[in-house]
């Protein structure tokens, strides 16, 4: 089931908190919906599910449009909100069956649809309990039962998994990656090495517009531009003529030595070259010992930084 | 219509979860209770085997106690985000509008129903006018669709439920009293139509036994009305937030 984004645009006052967004999610695909506080994340994932109209544009899931069939639309989709939001006065079982009945599971199936998610979200110690009486990474499991209590095949997650300790996360992530074999999975968050365990795809999304978009792997390729390594030496000259006769190579564009540590320095290549093959037959000439040879990869947090701030 | 029954029946069940449902039908039948058959002015007093005064009682208290029924509806819904939930589940916001209305229409129904011992009790005393108790009863359910929907609105606008609750009976003090008033002072069609928006003068011709389908469109309309300005309100996200 395929959404379909398109120039959406959402204003706020004067502000516009998106601006002019298209894109499009596939079946099997899990995007992960990255940004700064206030990008439009949120914004966004409300206008996907319905609950808010955009100022311009259109959202097709599976070709029924936002405006003209939001009922199909909201039948299809499981949708987790920012803060969770919850009726902290009914108990767990009977807030599933609610949803569930809403959401158009027949009476006959209903029990076990419960009982599946008890199971799945591991709620059944606090089944009997009032949602209000729940700590905060149960009712986060609570917000998760209810939004795939009817196996929809779109699943809206904003930040699921916030509040949860590391081995739930593990799970979430885990029961994430699982369905998003067969559905179409969009989760929003701030932890960047969430996005790379669980996601196929990535979005980043500034001040309305999307910074970027594509696979982890080349998003980093994208970002990471000339290589760099980490290199240190033993039993080398001064560090001064070090730093000359690695300069004097012709596919090394900069060295750095790295402050406070002997030896250490960090060499930039040249554009599209790689140095270490050089690097090293310079050791071998030179009599050095080369005790760490580390390119440094950028980081998903590097990319984010890069293209979030101005 | 099964998704409205489904809202009505939760909203029903947190009624009686919560103390509300319990207090309002307390303090609703100890003082149309009291009213009836304890106070100076009451059955005993009039002498006649009619449920006139408890109607004239529970004109009052429902004015006070529906607003604070429906007071929680939406805002507690608009404040918790639990809106965002509800409306983006497989419903449409008349379904969400209409379950509330009609989850408190049931427990005033409930309510309502509970004083029926005082009509058998007065009919066991002397001959009573059937069609005046049943009319009045009526009446009674008609006006409390009227104050629900008044309440359900003004409960959509805001997050507080406070103001909800004041601004229901602000809303509310005009039909019950304000217009009435007014239309003694001016003459011809405006005194007309302030007449005809107080709602005394309907409740009273139809709690005296005369069904005026008259009336029953005034009461039916403002209904109406009131929970298109909810459904509107409620709605209003779509276009401006």
């Amino acid at each position: 089931m395929s959404i379909v984004v398109e120039n959406l645009t959402k204003t706020y006052g004067q502000q516009n908190a998106v601006n002019d967004i298209s894109f499009q999610v596939n079946t099997g695909e899990i995007l992960g919906f990255l940004g700064p506080n206030g990008a439009g994340k949120t914004t966004t994932m409300k206008i996907i599910t319905c609950f808010m109209a955009p100022t311009k544009g259109d959202v097709r899931v599976n070709n029924f449009s936002i405006h003209d069939n939001p009922e199909e639309i909201k039948k299809k989709i499981g949708y987790l909100p920012e803060n969770n939001p919850l009726y902290y006065d009914m108990n767990v079982i009977d807030y599933l069956e609610f949803v569930g009945e809403l959401q158009g599971i027949s009476k006959a199936k209903i029990q076990d649809k419960i009982v599946e998610m008890i199971h799945v979200c591991g709620l059944n110690i606090e089944k009997h309990k009032k949602i209000g009486e729940l700590s905060k990474g149960y009712r986060q499991r609570v917000g998760l039962a209810q939004a795939m209590i009817n196996d929809p095949e779109i699943l809206i997650l904003d930040e699921p998994t916030t509040g949860l300790d590391p081995n739930q996360i593990i799970e979430i992530r885990k029961l994430i990656r699982h369905l998003g074999k067969e559905k179409t999975v969009i989760l929003s968050t701030h932890i960047l090495p969430e996005v790379e365990a669980t996601c196929d795809r990535i979005l980043i999304i500034n001040e309305g517009k999307i910074v970027a978009d594509g696979t982890p792997e080349t998003l980093r390729k994208q970002a990471q531009g000339n290589e760099m390594l980490r290199v240190q030496f033993a039993d080398y000259g001064s560090r001064d003529s070090v730093i000359s006769l690695l300069q004097s190579l012709d596919t090394v564009l900069m060295v750095d030595p790295v402050l406070n540590e002997d030896g250490t320095f960090l060499i930039q290549s040249r554009e599209g070259k790689s140095s270490r093959r050089s690097i090293f037959q310079l050791c071998v000439q030179k009599n050095w010992v080369m005790t760490e040879m580390t390119p440094i990869e950028t980081k998903l947090e590097d990319i984010f930084r890069e293209l979030t701030t101005n | 219509m099964n998704k409205i029954w489904i809202i009505a029946v939760r909203e029903l069940k947190s009624f009686f979860d919560s103390l509300t449902a319990y207090i309002l039908i307390v303090v609703f039948l100890a003082l149309s209770g009291f009213f009836t058959w304890i106070s100076g002015s009451d059955i005993f007093f009039i002498g006649q085997a009619t449920l006139q005064p408890f109607f004239s009682v529970a004109y009052w208290t429902l004015f006070f106690f529906i607003p604070a029924l429906t007071m929680r509806m939406l805002a507690e819904e608009n404040k918790s985000g639990t809106i965002e939930l509800l409306l983006t589940k497989a419903v449409t916001d008349w379904q969400v509008i209409l379950g509330k209305f009609l989850a408190c229409l049931m427990l005033i129904g409930i309510a309502l129903l509970l004083t029926l011992p005082y009509y058998i009790s007065v009919w066991a005393m002397g001959p009573i006018d059937h069609g005046a108790v049943w009319c009045g009863y009526l009446g009674l359910i008609l006006m409390s669709m009227t104050y629900i929907s008044i309440g359900l609105f003004a409960s959509s606008i805001t997050s507080n439920q406070i103001v909800a609750f004041l601004l229901s009976l602000f809303i509310g003090v005009f039909f019950l009293i304000i217009f009435n008033v007014l239309s003694s002072d001016f003459t011809g069609t405006i005194g007309e139509i302030l007449s005809y928006m107080s709602l005394s003068t309907h409740f009273d011709s139809i709690s005296r036994g005369v069904v005026d389908s008259k009336d029953v469109i005034f009461f039916l309309s403002i209904t109406v009305f009131g929970l298109t300005l909810a459904e509107t309100s409620l709605s209003k996200r779509n276009i401006v937030d």
